[in-house]
């Protein structure tokens, strides 16, 4: 009996055990090789030792990728997390249409980020977008959203937010839907305000959709690319310049596939170490 | 009184953004079916709609060909998924066997992993397969997730065992218990798996950029980004924006039949399409 179940338990995990050695085991050893190698993907590898990472900590436009990534985690989580909140707070107070409503949120959520990049690239254009159009008949100046270095980042996090919010708002609204009513009725009875009541019975109790929607958000956020991608190219002068664009650019397009490959574990170490310091801090916090 | 003021404001702050969400997609289907002139235009209407934008891409791009691709690499990579898934993720909740703890362990740990980590690796094994130009090179990589296998590892674990036993002493074989009882009571896990799976497919684009070169084995999202990016729209906004509706449609259409399941999956699973 036991002799059955042990083979009948490698023979349904054998697809996973097939597809792991190729996709997952195999890949991971051979990046491990591939950081100490040079690459073109034609001749022979050439072994380099540490070069390629001491090329990489040499190379201004990886620190600018990274900062660039961080500079969108920093705008666009927050930002996400307010609406959303916001969004699921007032969805979860109201009966009539609410499933209508939150139909049209989610919407550009399924939506290919392409077609979103390519419908605010327009709304985004400096001389005639709609939202020029809009602050110009306010009275107001224009705003060179994608065209500005400074700008560009931010308005691709907006974009982004507007992408995504309407994902978090319904994990937030599952969340909120957990929390008994009652323990709102009672604060309501000792006088608590609905301010009050949120800071103090909402926001803690979401903590779990907390953490998850941060990290959710943080690990999707460092794979940014179609948005940057279409939207600028990562200029202008690389403010937009992704790391998974960057390491795009460097191991399909140069070919440089030993470097591209040691970007992308240096990067996915720095990943797994900011998502764990996420957790850690959302858990305990 | 108090409740009725901020019902009302609920429903005007709602409102507010279902015009912040619903207007541009609006715009941009307006907007593609106008001259390129009008489309400065905020407006929705014009007197001059047009399928010339249209016109343009399906000559330029082999649009109905990509849909295709599209529809061929989702579809396979959403079967294998939700096959493989269920088998595996069974095997880990229903088998008792010693190798479930070490597996289950090891597809955590695989879980942790970021794509960007084995995206260079995993290219260049394709390339040396001989898959780029190849729709199994979309799809061969994509044909199993750990989240999928862990997914139905969960649902199963709240099937309760008695029910099984009672297949087992009728003499029903462990395969046949997986697909004749397992699933069935699985429905629930499929849809989540399944829909999941298949908008992560369709929407990929970093992927089919790298494997794909040839324009007629060109996924629906990644030939809009080569007709937009490549030239071949030259300056045409209305083409631009032609090309993007075209690749909107499918999904607004599947969601509209199905939005309600969509979201319930999304909202259970936490991952993003």
């Amino acid at each position: 009996m036991m002799l059955r179940a042990r083979s009948h338990g490698w023979l349904l995990s054998s697809p996973y055990l097939v597809y792991a050695a190729v996709f997952v085991v195999f890949p991971l050893a051979f990046s491990l090789y591939l950081v100490f190698h040079r690459w073109d993907g034609m001749a022979a590898p050439v072994f380099v030792g540490l070069g390629n990472l001491a090329r990489l900590v040499q190379d201004p436009l990886f620190y600018r990728s990274i900062l660039n990534t961080l500079e969108f985690l920093v705008i666009h989580i927050p930002l996400q997390i307010v609406f959303a909140l916001l969004f699921a707070v007032a969805l979860n107070s109201i009966t009539w249409l609410r499933g209508f409503f939150r139909a049209v949120y989610f919407m550009p959520v399924v939506v290919s980020g392409v077609v979103v990049t390519i419908l605010w690239q327009q709304l985004y254009s400096y001389d005639n977008g709609v939202l020029n159009t809009i602050l110009t008949h306010l009275g107001l100046g224009r705003v060179p959203w994608v065209t500005s270095p400074a700008l560009a980042m931010p308005s691709i996090a907006l974009m982004a937010t507007w992408k995504n919010v309407g994902l978090y708002t319904v994990m937030f609204l599952v969340g909120l839907q957990d929390i008994p009513a009652e323990m709102h009725e009672a604060a309501r009875i000792d006088g608590a305000t609905a301010v009050k009541r949120f800071l103090r019975i909402t926001v803690p109790l979401l903590r779990p959709t907390m953490t998850l929607v941060v990290v959710l958000s943080t690990i999707n956020g460092f794979s940014l690319f179609v948005e940057p991608y279409v939207m600028t190219g990562g200029g202008p002068l690389n403010s937009t310049l992704s790391t998974v664009l960057y390491i795009y650019n460097q191991g399909f397009y140069f070919g440089h596939l030993g470097y591209g490959a040691a970007l992308g574990f240096v990067f996915a170490l720095i990943i797994l170490v900011v998502v764990l310091i996420q957790r850690k801090a959302l858990e305990s916090a | 009184m108090r409740n009725r003021a901020s019902t009302v404001a609920a429903y005007a702050f709602l409102s507010l953004f279902f015009v912040a969400f619903l207007y541009p997609f609006l715009w941009m289907i307006a907007s593609s079916l106008k001259p390129d002139l009008e489309i400065v235009s905020m407006g929705l209407t014009s007197s001059n709609y047009t399928l010339g934008n249209y016109l343009l891409v399906f000559s330029r791009a082999p649009v109905v060909r990509a849909f295709l691709n599209s529809l061929i690499v989702a579809s396979a990579v959403t079967v294998s998924v939700v096959l493989f898934g269920a088998m595996v993720g069974y095997a880990l909740a229903k088998v008792k066997w010693k190798g479930s703890v070490y597996l289950t362990a090891f597809l955590l740990f695989t879980m942790m992993l970021p794509f960007q980590l084995t995206l260079i690796p995993t290219y260049t094994l394709i390339v040396k397969l001989g898959l780029t130009d190849n729709l199994l090179g979309l799809i061969l990589p994509n044909m199993l997730t750990a989240v999928a296998v862990i997914m139905f590892r969960q649902f199963f674990q709240s099937i309760p065992d008695t029910i099984l036993e009672a297949a087992r002493v009728d003499g029903c074989s462990e395969v046949k218990l997986v697909f004749k009882i397992v699933m069935p009571l699985a429905k629930p896990a499929v849809v989540t798996v399944a829909i999941i799976t298949f908008l992560t497919s369709w929407n990929d684009v970093l992927w089919p950029i790298m494997v794909i070169r040839e324009r007629d084995l060109m996924t629906l999202p990644q030939l809009v980004t080569t007709f937009v990016l490549g030239g071949e729209a030259e300056s045409h906004l209305g083409a631009k924006l032609a090309s993007a509706t075209l690749l909107a449609v499918p999904i607004v259409v599947f969601y509209s039949f199905f939005q309600r399941s969509i979201v319930q999956s999304f909202a259970s699973s936490g991952v993003k399409g």
